[in-house]
């Protein structure tokens, strides 16, 4: 006999409603503040990155849409719902990737997933997604037993097979191998092809700058730059010049370099023996560079231009780097 | 590069019927609890030592009892069960549950804490059931017999379903309070003493004074219960209202102390 489904639940009446609005989020643990004041939206069939280091507060404001926690202040609305109050009509919607654990240690990796699965109404097809990742070899290993990557491919899994309408996903490829990152982000990249929203936390830039249609840069529970990849790199200059030296820099380097390259260029610390300069990396800049060196009595061990990435972004913004 | 769309992830979200997502997870616990080694040793093995082991020593001591000694020791043989699936399994089980974030992810999927709650205790009546058949079969085989009446079925039932809810709630509020060491711990300090001395296995009148004292925990209750149904063919009117008690308490502090991360 064939299943009837009767708690389908109808898609949202707006679709050109964000799917996530986010607006002077506070969230306080004890007397820390882990986010401080974050308003974000994120557009609906796009994937959304949340870019910031360790600490940022990306995974709180992560749990507070998936309604884990209650903001301290603000408003939080996902698919045009309250998480907090409206869990229960939310949860069969979206779906939800945990930066670790959430499996029986004893369950075999198939058996976890098609549990998940029972609990929906039309889940995917179980055999297809174990396919897609990667499962397969490791199918019948209990959990305890899978690597890490194969651990994070089983939470992804469990977040889509519900086929969800949103899916957040909590740094999704953090210490996988190269090829179950391609794995990871072809699949994502297919389900925003098939409508799906998706939010990512993540703290590498190249995955950022590679998936999101929109990156959202936090730091201290604060939003600092918000864009496309092209947005955000673009900046002021179009290219960045990596200055390494073999012994420190003198501590007014910064000032000094900057003086003698003039206000169109920006120089910012990496660390003693590193600097960032930014702007037009053309002849003169780097006759400018070799001046400066040979005047301070510096000896450059490397000097390298590139454009600049979201990670040069994050450094200028906040005068860290983001992976440290 | 934009991937092509196919439709196979189209999203078309919604929960299974609520009794589906129950019996998925119930069948999924029991699983899980029959896997566990330790959790069959202490469901099946250590109640059956103690039914043979209690037998042979009855019979060298010249222990009197008023019945058979295998008449007398199987009703607390099943006792001790219940008593060892729906407290001290069920609490390792949760307190690790919590601990692997697996209470966190199931808190995020369409299933309920009603549905996690009914699932649970779907799995535990199915083990207690396997228990309480295979030793039923073992003390049958060692001259056990029991002729059953209307008011002892109702009985066995009665300290089957609320002597589970009773030793189920208070698992859970040790799991929920203790990290999953301090309760694994706990659990199986708590399950030996009282099966050497809350009166489960062994009838209260066999403690002297304090056997009075023993019939008022849930331990003394859940075994005196399980003796007046197998013993006297009788209802057990006062050891179900003992266990009904214990089991308001032990959900009112589950209900208030729970931490699910």
């Amino acid at each position: 006999m064939q299943a009837t489904y009767t708690l389908r639940v109808p898609l949202s009446p707006d679709p050109s409603s964000p799917a996530v609005a986010v607006e002077g989020l506070v969230m306080r643990y004890g007397d820390k503040v882990a986010v401080d004041g974050l308003s974000l939206n994120v557009a609906r069939h796009t994937i959304t990155a949340v870019l910031g280091p360790n600490g940022a507060g990306k995974t709180t404001t992560l749990e507070t849409c998936e309604g884990y926690r209650s903001p301290h202040r603000g408003t939080v609305r996902v698919l045009g719902l309250d998480p907090a109050r409206r869990r229960r009509d939310l949860l069969p919607r979206i779906g939800v990737m945990l930066q670790s654990g959430g499996a029986w240690s004893g369950v075999r990796a198939v058996e976890m997933l098609r549990h998940i699965a029972a609990l929906h109404a039309e889940p995917l097809d179980v055999p297809m997604l174990v396919e897609r990742l990667g499962l397969g070899e490791c199918g019948r290993t209990p959990y305890r037993r899978l690597s890490g990557g194969q651990q994070q491919r089983l939470a992804l899994a469990m977040a889509v097979v519900g086929r969800p309408e949103l899916v957040f996903v909590d740094e999704p490829t953090a210490g996988m191998d190269p090829q179950a990152r391609r794995t990871t982000w072809d699949l994502l990249e297919e389900l925003r092809a098939d409508g799906v929203t998706i939010v990512l936390t993540t703290h590498y830039m190249d995955e950022a700058e590679r998936l999101a249609d929109q990156i959202h840069v936090i730091d201290h529970g604060r939003l600092i730059a918000s864009g496309t990849p092209i947005e955000l790199t673009r900046g002021s200059g179009t290219s960045t010049i990596r200055l390494v030296v073999t012994e420190p820099f003198p501590a007014d380097a910064p000032s000094s370099l900057s003086a003698a390259l003039g206000p169109l260029t920006d120089v910012q610390p990496i660390n003693e023996h590193s600097l960032l300069i930014t702007g037009p990396a053309d002849a003169s800049t780097l006759a400018k560079i070799s001046a400066w060196c040979e005047h301070h009595g510096v000896l450059p061990e490397s000097l390298t231009l590139g454009q600049r990435t979201l990670e040069d972004v994050f450094l200028q913004i906040t005068g860290r780097e983001l992976t440290t | 590069m934009r991937a092509i769309s196919r439709g196979t992830f189209t999203p078309r979200p919604g929960s299974a019927p609520l009794s589906r997502q129950v019996l998925a997870q119930a069948r999924m616990e029991t699983r899980l609890l029959l896997r566990n080694g330790e959790q069959v040793l202490l469901a099946v093995v250590i109640p059956l030592i103690v039914l043979v082991g209690g037998i042979v020593a009855a019979k060298k001591v010249d222990l009197e009892f008023s019945h058979s000694a295998v008449d007398t020791l199987t009703p607390g043989v099943l006792a001790l069960a219940v008593m060892s699936t729906s407290f001290t399994s069920l609490a390792i089980a949760t307190g690790f549950e919590r601990r692997y974030g697996v209470l966190k992810r199931l808190g995020s999927s369409p299933l309920p804490r009603s549905g996690l709650l009914a699932g649970k205790v779907g799995a535990l009546l199915f083990v207690e059931a396997l228990q309480v058949l295979v030793i039923g079969i073992v003390a049958g085989a060692l001259g056990w017999t029991w002729n059953p009446s209307a008011a002892g079925l109702l009985g066995l039932l009665g300290c089957i379903l609320l002597g589970t809810a009773a030793f189920a709630s208070l698992g859970l509020f040790l799991a929920g309070v203790l990290r999953a060491e301090a309760t694994l711990a706990a659990a199986n300090l708590v399950y030996l003493l009282l099966m050497a001395g809350g009166a489960v296995v062994f009838p209260t009148t066999t403690y002297g004074s304090f056997g009075s004292v023993l019939a008022w925990l849930p331990s003394g209750a859940l075994g005196n219960g399980m003796r007046t149904v197998f013993l006297d063919s009788a209802f057990p009117a006062l050891p179900l209202l003992v266990l009904a008690a214990w089991a308001v308490l032990g959900t009112i502090l589950t209900a208030r102390t729970f931490k699910w991360e």
